[in-house]
């Protein structure tokens, strides 16, 4: 076991993560960088084998350590508590993703950044746990890093901007995208609509450079529509769209069926908080709630990035700086008030804001179920039996939820279907009770009896 | 429902829903209150055992003998009467099997069950072979084992639901978000109506279901009890074939850590299976009011043993840990029936690791003693004027 | 081309790359699902791909519950797919 009282701890290797530990070592702290990937730089600065030598150049400047860094790759938090003396004490295990026999390893942090990140949102359809049905990220993440096309012809359906980008990296990893569906309003609204959105100005002429590609690869891009079911035997084949009204319910008569052999869906992004709930840190509407220097409520642990609210990789850096700054202020050393960054911050918010505002998941989407359309993916609990069992044993608090239904007590203990399940059974609130999660990543039951403080080196 | 409810009872977990269940099936008008959700506080962190195996000679045996004998009639009567959906509460007669892996804990454990069964409990003593022939897995360290074939297991948040299900079917209510915060009196002293934050609810009699906030809302009440919390943390692995864990399996240290009050932290193993394939290792037993920190030398405590218990286990994943609070009285006997300080009002609480098995007994016996049917059991070591819990300023 | 590893999936030999996870690996050679539901058998293979909703598990070197999304390969890897709840070997 370290106990850190010059070090700053940052957990996940992002662009919060990074930026959090540059600004830690700029002050002349130390930093441990705790990641679960093998490199850093996150989802969003993954190693991207399609890129050109100047995009990977970037990408390895952005990616650098500063001077100082312990970098722990293929790390896992699995717990968090309350360290004596003060301060937070991290459970590490290093090494292969679920392997039994990981190294173990204690860190009592003082000064702790969190900058764990997000994940895809996915609404559930019929089929859409068949194999070929991708989360956009993940086929970001394949395309990207393992050069793989989940599929040859790929329908792209959600909200927001991330939807664009993706299309990019599939269309670079060799697929056809047959098109990409916007839910909500398009995008290219955000181009007449200049009051929060211009916060954003960078994103203008990205978003305008992923259109123009779309536009060159003759991609279709269909606002006010959505893949609303799967179709194929053991895989995807085929998939229905439709046309959808503002609160995203299917317009009779609108329905299509298009070929495809993979679907990919993201509806927004939810924040990877189990940590932060662990930590004991207030939480607000779902996120980490954090005052001006990204301080959380508990005392030496700041937050970052997409944990504090969804804004994309320049805010989350700007919100790394200013967090990694403040922790290494905390540990007496003489950090510079880093006043641009806060300055990006305050910006990126409203940036922040008016893309949350302009791409809100709609309630309408509770339509495209059908009774046995699965919610919960691991313990296989359909639509109706969620609602009915909620309903028939009053479980209107999520332990009862749970434990009455099924929902989120499998492996991914409601990571994937938390909100839709809350929303679903008419209280979106309960989602929060399922970020408690005091494993916070899996663990075999013999790491977890050992203690690293007297195994053997 | 028209007009004031007969009895209020405060605490939807599965103490207050079987009294709520056993007042309501004697004809009486019952609400339940709750400051949170149904069965969402010490049931939900329960492991269901309903259990004979961990119990020595005394009341609180005699309370488990007959809440097992009544926990599977009270619960195929509710599927007559609510229908087999509502009830579901994953019953499962299936045993338990207590183990000794030292030399020194074999003799301790067959003393035990030979005192057991000289209070009418099955306790069959047998041979290593034969405990692995009922648990493959079982490690080979076993010297002596013990089969309970009585043991059973339910799922506590099914089990409550199915009971205040019953409650409302009867026309009783189930009020949650209802925070009870003291009563109000008659001009005689005894009990006119419960406070809640939603106004008050007259009735005659207010029944304390609170758990390990007995205590607390006991004392608002004006008549307090000694009741708390000791924490408990279970881990849950990932899901399992079938047959993996088949009983209830404890390491044989499993009753001295029940009945003790030595150290801050006491952990023994318990391992089973549920219905959903996750196996569910507990359990731990730890002072710490009402924080709910989990404590990771809690959880390893857990874990090595239940590791050295069943070998397989130590490389299958953990994906959960959850903890609760035991509500224990310092005798550590559950606390049922009147208050005679305070006429009308009622108490059933105090069962600490045992609520969701004494549920089925408790309830039956509370309405026995409220109705003045003749009770189900002695009633005498449960009272709530015995001096172990009325002692002032026990610190 | 740099360094080339030998795994084994479901008993065939394949050729692999460092840095590949098993998931790539296994959609690199034409498969999309490696594992069945315990409750109604339903196949699946990734969905998140970022080792969030546990739907990939894999059984690596005999033991099962290995996200191939996370996993990277070793020289030498056992993968088999996924049937149900297994215990390891």
């Amino acid at each position: 076991m370290s106990r850190e009282t010059a070090r700053v701890a940052v957990v996940g290797a992002g662009p919060a993560g990074l930026a959090a530990a540059r600004a830690a070592a700029a002050a002349g702290a130390g930093v441990l960088l705790i990641d679960s990937e093998p490199a850093p730089g996150g989802q969003y600065l993954r190693r991207d084998a399609l890129a050109d030598a100047a995009g990977t150049a970037r990408r390895d400047r952005a990616t650098a350590l500063p001077a100082g860094t312990e970098h722990l790759p293929d790390t896992s938090v699995w717990a968090v508590e309350p360290a004596p003396g003060g301060g937070r004490r991290l459970h590490l295990r290093t090494g292969p993703a679920d392997a039994p026999g990981r190294r173990g390893r204690t860190v009592d942090a003082a000064a702790l950044v969190l900058a764990t990140g997000a994940h895809d949102r996915a609404l559930p359809f019929p089929g859409w746990d068949l194999p070929g049905v991708f989360t956009a990220g993940a086929a970001q993440a394949l395309a990207k890093e393992q050069r793989i096309a989940v599929g040859r012809r790929v329908l792209l359906s959600g909200t927001g901007p991330f939807l664009l980008p993706v299309a990019r990296s599939l269309i670079g990893a060799g697929a056809r995208v047959a098109a990409v569906l916007e839910a909500g309003e398009p995008v290219t609204g955000w181009l007449r609509d200049p009051a929060g959105l211009a916060a954003g100005t960078g994103k203008l002429g990205e978003l305008a450079g992923h259109l123009a590609l779309l536009a060159r690869h003759r991609v279709p891009y269909r606002p006010r529509t959505a893949v609303v079911a799967a179709h194929g035997d053991g895989a995807v084949r085929a998939a229905t769209t439709v046309r959808l009204d503002p609160d995203w319910n299917p317009v009779p008569g609108t329905e299509r069926t298009v070929e495809a052999d993979a679907v990919c869906v993201g509806f927004g992004f939810t924040p990877r908080t189990e940590l932060a709930v662990a930590a004991g840190c207030a939480m607000a509407g779902g996120f980490a709630e954090v005052g001006a220097a990204q301080a959380t409520s508990v005392p030496g642990v700041f937050a970052a990035g997409e944990l504090t609210g969804i804004g994309g990789a320049d805010l989350a850096a700007a919100e790394g700086e200013v967090a990694g700054a403040a922790a290494a202020r905390l540990l007496g050393f003489a950090a510079r008030p880093p006043l641009r960054a806060l300055r990006r911050v305050r910006r990126g918010r409203r940036f922040a804001a008016a893309l949350a505002a302009a791409h809100p998941v709609r309630p309408g989407w509770q339509g495209w179920l059908r009774d046995d359309t699965l919610v919960c993916r691991c313990e296989e609990v359909g639509r109706a039996e969620l609602v009915e069992a909620a309903r028939a044993r009053q479980a209107v608090g999520t332990r009862s939820l749970k434990l009455a239904t099924r929902v989120g007590l499998g492996p991914c203990q409601g990571r994937i279907c938390a909100r839709n399940a809350a929303e679903l059974v008419g209280d979106p609130a309960l989602a929060d009770g399922f970020a408690r999660r005091p494993i916070a990543a899996p663990i075999r039951l013999g790491e977890l009896a050992e203690d690293p403080r007297t195994a053997a080196p | 429902m028209q007009g004031h409810p007969d009895v209020v009872v405060v605490g939807a977990g599965v103490i207050g829903a079987a009294c709520a269940e056993a007042l309501s099936a004697a004809g009486l008008r019952v609400t339940v209150v709750d400051r949170g959700a149904p069965a969402s506080g010490t049931t939900a962190a329960g492991e269901g055992n309903v259990l004979v195996s961990d119990k020595e000679p005394g009341p609180e045996l005699e309370l488990a003998k007959a809440s097992r004998r009544l926990w599977p009639e009270l619960l195929a009567g509710l599927a007559e009467e609510i229908g087999p959906q509502a009830s579901e509460a994953e019953w499962e007669p299936k045993g338990g099997l207590v183990v000794a892996t030292g030399g020194e804990s074999a003799a301790p454990l067959a003393d035990f069950a030979a005192g057991q069964r000289a209070a009418g409990v099955r306790a069959e003593e047998i041979a290593p072979d034969a405990a692995f022939d009922l648990e493959p897995h079982l490690t080979r360290a076993v010297t002596a084992a013990v089969h309970y074939p009585d043991d059973a297991q339910l799922q506590p948040v099914l089990a409550a639901a199915a009971l205040l299900a019953a409650v409302r079917a009867r026309g009783g209510r189930v009020r949650p978000g209802t925070e009870a915060l003291g009563v109000e009196r008659t001009a005689a002293g005894g009990v006119a109506g419960l406070r809640t934050g939603a106004g008050t609810i007259p009735c005659g009699a207010v029944v304390n279901a609170c758990g390990p906030w007995s205590g607390e809302f006991s004392a608002a009440a004006g008549a307090p009890v000694d009741v708390r919390p000791r924490r408990g943390m279970v881990l849950v692995t990932a899901p399992l074939p079938p047959g993996t864990v088949r009983r209830k399996v404890y390491d044989a240290d499993y009753v001295g850590a029940v009945a003790s009050d030595g150290a801050d932290l006491q952990t023994s193993t318990v391992v089973e299976s549920t219905r959903a394939g996750t196996v569910l290792i507990g359990s731990s037993r730890q002072r710490a009011g009402f924080d709910d920190t989990v404590r990771v030398d809690v959880l390893r405590a857990v874990a090595a043993k239940a590791a050295a218990l069943f070998p397989v286990l130590a490389r299958v994943p953990v994906m959960r840990a959850y903890g609760g609070f035991r509500p224990y009285a310092p005798d550590h006997l559950p606390v049922i029936g009147p208050d005679p300080r305070l006429p009308g009002l009622w108490h059933a609480t105090g069962h600490e690791g045992a609520g969701i098995g004494l549920a089925a007994a408790t309830g039956r016996l509370l309405a026995d003693l409220f109705t003045g049917a003749p009770p189900v059991l002695d009633p005498a070591p449960f009272r709530a004027d015995r001096p172990a819990l009325t002692a002032e300023a026990v610190s | 081309m740099g360094e080339v590893l030998k795994i084994r999936v479901d008993g065939e030999e394949v050729a692999a790359e460092p840095g590949q996870t098993v998931a790539g690996v296994l959609l690199g050679m034409g498969r999309r699902s490696w594992r069945t539901t315990r409750g109604e058998g339903r196949p699946r293979g990734v969905f998140c791909g970022i080792g969030v909703c546990f739907d990939c598990l894999v059984v690596v070197n005999g033991v099962p519950d290995v996200r191939a999304c996370r996993r990277r390969v070793a020289d030498g890897d056992d993968v088999r797919a996924q049937h149900g709840a297994e215990l390891p070997s």
